[in-house]
């Protein structure tokens, strides 16, 4: 699956980009390896769009080298690379009908009009919309549109493939469906994709390895288990959402666990590298947590009432006050809660094992 | 409702009021062009193409015609031309000095046009220039120029802006992306152009008497046919004119307007 190790296809070393006094990507190194789908994602602002268009040629960056396939690309303009994007907004041609946005590509490199035609039409077809070749882009649906985009960027049979936030337009389901064709085709084609969004779910879904971005640097670098089990720093761990951060102080140390004082009470954690009197944050999964009525013997319990509750299809997520103000936040599967017999302000037990926290700082 | 019913009737009358106060003049003169009668008069008298004959048969008013077309048909190329590239100029690039280089190019519809006529043949004189065709193209198309601009701009605000940038990531250079993307873009606003520019250019008066020395335009002579005497002639060319003019700005609105379709593409 995750195959950084591949040989190289994009390198960016020591990268920086400032417009005027701003820092939009501040020295990045990132080597995206042939044949990966690499999701960039963050905040807006993050600088990851910035990061795509630098491939792309739309924009120089101030410091630092960018390789494409061994090649030195700073200077090289948009039309010289062989980049192609699928754009947030699609940016389709309105004055060209479905097929001859597909060719355009192929018109700029001079290819025959009537192999370009054929190589459109193909991979219209590929994408199942080929009935409406001859249709203006604005009669179509929303997916059909993006179906056009994928086609037209990928009709030069290109060894990368930019993404930019390209199915934030579209309806929930429509998504999923959308995430399926591009995860396969990626993997028939055997193409590099470099996919930017500020989704989780859609990063999570697809890509082989995430890189999450904040304020211009890079926050995180992993597989979407690592960067959900295990969040490399506070940003992560916040940006992925479903964690419980807990700083506190380190009192004691036996037998490989770490005793931690924090205001909603004291935690064992597994100690590594903890020492005594030292400062740490660790953080658990909300769906590592166990809740209950009754107190129970886990390492760590915490005593919280019920706030609020979320909905999203089959999964819930409580959210609960300890006695301090500390919110907790416990996922499950909502046949798991109709079990519970819970309203708001109902006071419950929240427990994990000292193994489910995961250190993030002073380790 | 009622009210606001009233407002309505209101409204409707007073649009139809303005139609009659600017039409009316205009309708009246037609009728007169095909009136017997040498004084525009009621009651009317015969029917008659006599006045259309006239002109017909006569050169000097085929050579204005020849002189009018020519002028408005070069300001609309040169005034479309240069108001495409300061509409594009305005929409791609910033620059320092921006607003006063926009500010400069909208000047001239601003400018009194007696004002700017006097100036045009001040300087053409001085220069050497003055009396030609092409010293009517020039000043023509400085006074429209800035119409061109405006309605190419506003063409260009609906653009998605990587609409460009999307043509540049699939191989196109600057000058291709312009030619396959901007260009046909802004094909519906830039006939428009052409056409309002023409029609602004071929009714033109001022400007066209100060510069054109022997080279009449159509307005031109008819200003020398009125201050002469009183010649039923002048409706007939006069109604030539309007319906000239008419069909070139309404040829440019239908243009104007065509959008809504590409606009819900987003």
């Amino acid at each position: 699956m995750s195959n950084p190790q591949s040989e190289p296809l994009v390198e960016l070393e020591s990268v920086v980009k400032r417009f005027d006094d701003f820092v939009a990507v501040k020295s990045m190194d990132l080597t995206i390896g042939k044949g990966e789908f690499v999701a960039i994602m963050g905040p807006s602002g993050c600088g990851k769009t910035t990061t795509l268009r630098m491939l792309a040629g739309l924009e120089q960056p101030t410091e630092g080298e960018i390789r494409i396939g061994g090649e030195l690309m700073n200077d090289v303009p948009p039309h010289d690379r062989d980049t192609p994007m699928v754009w947030q907004s699609l940016a389709l041609f309105p004055f060209l009908n479905a097929r001859e946005n597909v060719e355009f590509g192929l018109k700029m490199r001079k290819v025959p009009a009537a192999e370009r035609k054929k190589r459109a039409l193909e991979w219209l077809d590929r994408l199942g919309i080929g009935e409406f070749a001859e249709r203006n882009v604005a009669t179509l649906s929303g997916g059909q549109r993006q179906r056009v985009a994928l086609a037209r960027s990928l009709v030069t049979e290109p060894k990368l493939l930019l993404l930019d936030e390209p199915l934030s337009a579209l309806d929930a389901h429509l998504v999923i469906r959308m995430q399926s064709v591009l995860t396969k085709l990626q993997r028939e084609l055997g193409i590099t994709f470099v996919y930017v969004t500020h989704s989780q779910s859609e990063a999570f879904a697809m890509a082989d390895r995430v890189v999450i971005m904040s304020q211009g640097e890079i926050a995180q670098i992993g597989s979407s288990r690592d960067i959900y089990r295990e969040p490399a720093n506070r940003f992560v761990a916040e940006f992925v959402g479903r964690n419980n951060i807990i700083s506190g102080k380190v009192v004691k140390v036996t037998k490989g666990k770490a005793e931690v004082i924090a205001a909603s009470g004291t935690y064992v954690v597994e100690a590594g590298d903890l020492l005594e009197g030292q400062e740490t944050t660790f953080v658990i999964s909300a769906d590592l947590v166990q809740i209950t009525r009754e107190a129970t013997k886990s390492e760590n319990s915490v005593q919280c009432s019920l706030i609020s509750e979320e909905f999203i299809g089959s999964v819930v997520t409580l959210f609960l006050e300890a006695a301090d103000g500390t919110e907790f936040k416990v996922q499950l599967q909502e046949r798991e809660l109709s079990t519970l017999d819970h309203g708001a302000g109902d006071e419950f037990y929240l427990s994990w094992p000292a193994k489910s926290a995961h250190i993030i700082d002073g380790a | 409702m009622k009210e606001s019913n009233t407002l309505k009737w209101f409204l409707w009358i007073y649009i139809g009021l303005i139609f009659v106060f600017i039409f009316s003049p205009i309708i009246f003169s037609m009728i007169f062009s095909f009136n017997s009668a040498r004084f525009p008069t009621i009651p009317l008298e015969s029917f008659t193409w006599h006045w259309y004959e006239t002109i017909w048969n006569d050169s000097d008013v085929w050579q204005a015609a020849k002189t009018s077309v020519i002028v408005s048909s070069c300001t609309a190329v040169i005034a479309t031309a240069l108001g495409f590239a300061t509409a594009y100029s305005d929409f791609r690039y910033n620059f320092r000095f921006k607003g006063p280089y926009l500010a400069l190019v909208l000047l001239p519809p601003t400018i009194p046009l007696i004002i700017l006529a006097l100036a045009m043949l001040a300087w053409f004189s001085k220069i050497g220039t003055s009396g030609q065709i092409y010293s009517i193209v020039i000043a023509h198309s400085v006074m429209t120029a800035p119409f061109a601009m405006a309605i190419i701009r506003l063409r260009l605000n609906q653009i998605d802006e990587n609409l460009e940038a999307a043509a540049w990531n699939l191989g196109a250079s600057e000058w291709r992306a312009m030619k396959e993307v901007i260009l046909p873009f802004c094909k519906p606003a830039i006939v428009s152009s052409l056409c309002l520019t023409a029609a602004v250019s071929f009714d033109e008066f001022a400007v066209a008497w100060f510069v054109s020395g022997l080279n009449k335009t159509i307005p031109v002579m008819i200003m020398e046919i009125v201050t002469g005497n009183i010649d039923p002639r002048v409706n007939a060319i006069g109604t030539f004119v309007f319906i000239t003019s008419m069909t070139l700005v309404i040829i440019a609105q239908i243009f104007f307007m065509t959008r809504p379709k590409e606009a819900s593409a987003q």
